[in-house]
């Protein structure tokens, strides 16, 4: 397998030959120069590639054979909710009615579209029990910023001006304390306690009069419960705090419990993770932002509402904190996300997380015989064990990771959270059978006994892969960021 | 009720309860306290079969008036394109669609590779040397711009032009706030930025200013005259937010001294999709390379010397840096830049450059039949593929009647621009035929009487 470099697609390209299929020139054709300034036409043109229809095919078809999807085999990439993408979401993505609107057209012409986004809003609305939401957000971190944005400008209304802070635990994502940067405010550090929760007293130091909002995934990146919410919720309420509820983890508690009840005032959802828009590479996703009653009325605008029979957009909301992206946000991915909801309804999405969490406890009681598990209780979605015991034999959690691709199967997240030493963050999701879950606990647990018996054969892995282990220190200390001819 | 993308069955749920030691699933919930135990059935509607489903789905969609059945002569950051069939059977390929960011690039070099000559290609197009993966869209990466011209310059005021379109500066406008940065917006002169009007906001407190090339109203600035007002400046960054297919024809922006070249890479086999998901692209200098926002994907060698790819300067970005990083952008557009990067090697280095003349030619033909047929073009710069139109009556008012013959008229300038009433701002696409123009032109005529 090993040792294949493929073309890049500017290296197959040869002048002369072609590949697009244009419209011809139907109008009287016009000489530009005596109009158009000579500075502005280009004399060099942009080097694309010139290669046929079929030399197209076969580079992307290539690049796709040295690339791994959910629909390649099992993908356990903790915080990242790898689940199948129904090929419906796809069909339905596609429809032109759907797919070829234009945003400005009269909202009148497009009265489907706006039917499903209202309707997607009402449902998440639904599952999140919060009083309303947006859809504008493009992705995750985009709805943490969102609503952090909100939450701004809610203390600012009142003439608070000094809620400067930001509280995270140390478990929590890098966009956490990244958004509440780009929203203007101090990321603080809540520490966990040794049950792998936050820790109420250490809350209660950080917390005061400066606390803007507490940001919180629960269950939290360790895959545990939030057991104490409640309290946590009444130690920044009574400080004048926001609670706001990161949706990375929803995939553990739909239809079990709700940020709203939890007493969280903002939330945003991962589209693209619980409800099966697909990853794409790296993007698109969508991060639609849900708020209490008293956060409504900073919400982005537009939104959308329903007067009489017609769907409308609304952009007469003078506190709203105003757009955060042109248009109504990502519509292909929340059209997938809709229909997956209409797939699923009440009954599915429960479903969904309670085998989410089946399959994530089975594991880790599968795991732990042979791997550290720092954490011993009932998990949620996903669990994180601790590679000390294989380090110690000299063998990394990177070296693991780099075995099971040997085996055909994506490696959990790891080195994340960073409270954990040598983590390994495994989210099995819903979708996966029994005998998939099965193989990869084998294969860990024959990577386990390889670390004792032949660690090189771990140390020296991947074996079977394209390519080798990359030289990263290179890549970064002498950039290469494009090709040159 | 069957589920079909749950595969346990009873069985296995009894095994694996069994080893969990446990009786239940409840059990393993019983850590979330009562007080907070959602009761009952949450109000959704019922699950829908698939077959039902794509029906009723199809039905909605069928509420819609798509561009493919009618002529549309919209555009304002939107087009619609001609887009080849090898973008969407590339797209669909699984390996690419249901993969997550390339962080294991042993099993990625397929993602990693097509990032790369992506990178590549919006090099090319701007003139600029580095191009990151893609960001949300051309608005908020014309957003993240700014923030990182008040970062990069200390100074906390950046010079907007009105030409920018509304919502791109509406986002500057939220990003703004959050890094506490002043927006001065710089006013119009017949379509174009006010260029006395920038002078005299021009000094030593400015970040950044923002152009767009070609502008909102389709009218080409003049970027030269733009780079030696900005150039006085010793450290105030020129930001371009440029349509890429534009840049097929037009100098690219990195000629003019750009600093940061930005926009939005729909117009390359991207489908409108009522505004999303689109592509941004984010371009710039060598000297900002580590502070660009987003993922960047680099050439490197293997273990045993093979050429590969990696993410790479990843001290920029928020899974490292955290509250340091550059950005907070974690997920992007990968997969549009990837459909953007097939559209662009179908459409090649010479059918670029027929695609943008078509565009111009039958824009500039459009124009003529509109000033034969005595409607009011107003501006008279060069434009690309959009110009505006003066009418008496109100733009809504003559789009509904264009309706009914079957046509998505053009884009109503005085929802943004309240002094431009009965404005409209009309694209033509290289997809428009002739005829179309004409029936287009003819009925615009009928109504302004």
């Amino acid at each position: 397998m090993a040792n294949q470099e493929f073309p890049l697609i500017f290296e197959r390209s040869k002048e002369g030959r072609t590949s697009y299929s244009l419209p011809d020139l139907d109008v009287p054709e016009l000489d530009f120069d005596a109009e158009l300034d000579d500075v502005y036409v280009r004399k060099t043109p942009p080097e694309l590639p010139e290669v046929s229809e079929l030399e197209i095919m076969r580079h992307y078809t290539g690049l796709s054979n040295r690339n791994y999807g959910v629909d390649s085999g099992f993908y356990p990439l903790g915080s990242c909710t790898m689940k199948y993408n129904p090929k419906i979401n796809e069909d339905v993505a596609r429809l032109e009615g759907f797919s070829h609107i234009h945003p400005y057209q009269d909202p009148k012409t497009v009265q489907g579209a706006m039917e499903m986004l209202y309707d997607l809003q009402s449902s998440l609305k639904e599952i999140t029990g919060m009083h309303e939401v947006s859809l504008q957000s493009a992705a995750g971190a985009h709805g943490e910023w969102t609503a952090l944005m909100m939450i701004r400008a809610f203390h600012e209304a009142n003439g608070d001006f000094n809620r400067t802070k930001v509280i995270v635990p140390d478990s929590a994502h890098g966009t956490n304390p990244a958004s509440a940067a780009v929203a203007g405010f101090d990321a603080v550090t809540v520490k966990s306690n040794e049950k792998g929760i936050v820790d109420l007293e250490d809350l209660k130091r950080v917390v005061g009069d400066d606390t803007a909002s507490l940001m919180l995934t629960n269950p939290n990146t360790l895959g545990l419960f939030e057991t104490e919410i409640m309290e946590m919720a009444e130690i920044v309420h009574a400080a004048g705090g926001k609670l706001y509820y990161d949706g990375a983890n929803l995939n553990a508690i739909m239809g079990y419990t709700r940020p709203g009840d939890m007493g969280f005032d903002a939330v945003h959802l991962n589209l693209h993770k619980t409800f099966t828009g697909p990853h794409g590479g790296g993007g698109p996703g969508s991060g639609p932002v849900g708020v209490s009653k008293e956060l409504e009325p900073f919400l982005p605008k537009p939104i959308i509402t329903k007067k009489e029979d017609q769907y409308v957009f609304e952009y007469d909301r003078p506190q709203s904190i105003g757009r955060v992206k042109p248009y109504y946000g990502n519509f292909g991915i929340n059209l997938r996300a809709y229909t997956y909801i209409r797939t699923m309804g009440a009954e599915g999405l429960k479903k969904v997380s309670e085998y989410a969490v089946l399959n994530a406890n089975y594991m880790m009681r599968k795991l732990e015989k042979a791997y550290e598990l720092p954490y011993n209780q009932h998990c949620k979605h996903e669990f994180v064990l601790s590679g000390s015991r294989q380090k110690k034999l000299g063998v990394r959690t990177l070296d693991i990771a780099k075995r099971l691709l040997d085996f055909n199967y994506h490696p959990p997240t790891i080195y994340f959270p960073l409270n954990v030493e040598e983590g390994l963050m495994i989210e099995p999701t819903e979708t996966e059978s029994k005998e998939t879950l099965d193989g990869f606990i084998d294969a860990m647990l024959r990577i386990a006994e390889e670390t004792e018996n032949n660690p090189e054969i771990v140390q020296e892995a991947p074996h079977n892969t394209i390519v080798k282990r990359m030289d990263e220190t290179t890549a970064a200390r002498k950039p290469i960021l494009r090709f040159y001819k | 009720m069957e589920f079909r993308y749950l595969p346990m069955t009873e069985t296995d749920k009894k095994e694996m309860l069994q080893t969990i030691g446990v009786s239940s699933t409840d059990e393993l919930f019983s850590d979330i306290p009562s007080s907070v135990r959602f009761q009952g059935e949450l109000n959704l509607k019922k699950p829908a079969n698939e077959y039902e489903l794509k029906k009723e789905l199809t039905e909605m969609a069928n509420k819609n008036a798509s561009l493919r059945q009618y002529t549309s002569f919209l555009g304002a950051g939107v087009y619609d394109h001609f887009i080849p069939s090898v973008v969407d059977h590339v797209i669909s390929r699984s390996e690419f669609y249901t993969a997550y960011t390339p962080y294991q690039p042993e099993i990625s070099q397929g993602e990693l590779q097509a990032i790369f000559e992506f990178q590549t290609m919006i090099s090319e197009l701007t003139g600029m040397p580095v191009a990151n993966s893609s960001m949300y869209d051309g608005g908020t990466s014309l957003a993240e711009a700014v923030n990182l011209s008040a970062a990069q310059t200390r100074r906390k005021k950046v010079l907007v032009s009105q030409a920018v379109h509304p919502e791109s500066r509406a986002v500057i406008e939220t990003y703004a706030r959050g890094q506490n940065v002043e927006i001065v917006e710089i006013g119009l002169k017949n379509g174009l930025t006010d260029l006395e009007h920038l002078e005299q906001e021009l000094d030593d407190t400015i970040a950044g200013v923002v152009i767009q090339y070609p502008n909102f109203f389709g009218q080409i600035e003049p970027l030269h005259k733009v780079e030696e007002l900005i150039k006085q400046q010793k450290k105030t960054m020129f930001i371009v937010s440029s349509n890429p297919l534009a840049l097929g024809y037009l100098t690219p922006p990195g000629e003019f001294g750009a600093d940061i070249v930005v926009g939005d890479t729909q117009v390359f086999g991207i489908a409108g999709q009522f505004g999303g998901p689109h592509c941004g692209y984010f371009a710039t200098t060598e000297k900002l390379m580590r502070k660009v926002p987003g993922r960047l994907v680099g050439q490197t060698k293997d273990e045993d010397g093979v050429r590969g790819f990696v993410l790479t300067l990843q001290a920029r970005e928020q899974h490292i840096r955290r509250d340091k990083a550059t950005s907070n952008i974690c997920s992007n557009q990968a997969l549009n830049a990837l459909a953007s990067s097939v559209a662009m090697s179908s459409i090649g280095k010479h059918g670029l450059r027929k695609m943008a003349t078509l565009n111009m030619q039958k824009a500039r033909y459009a124009i003529a039949q509109c000033n034969a047929a005595g409607l009011e073009v107003v501006y008279e710069n060069s434009s690309f593929n959009e110009f505006v139109v003066k009418f008496s009556e109100s733009v809504p008012a003559i789009n509904d009647k264009l309706f009914e013959k079957g046509i998505i008229g053009g884009y109503d300038l005085e929802r943004h621009y309240p002094e431009l009433t009965g404005h409209m701002l009309i694209a033509v696409t290289e997809i428009r035929t002739k005829e179309e123009i004409d029936t287009f032109v003819k009925e615009l005529g009928d109504i302004n009487g």
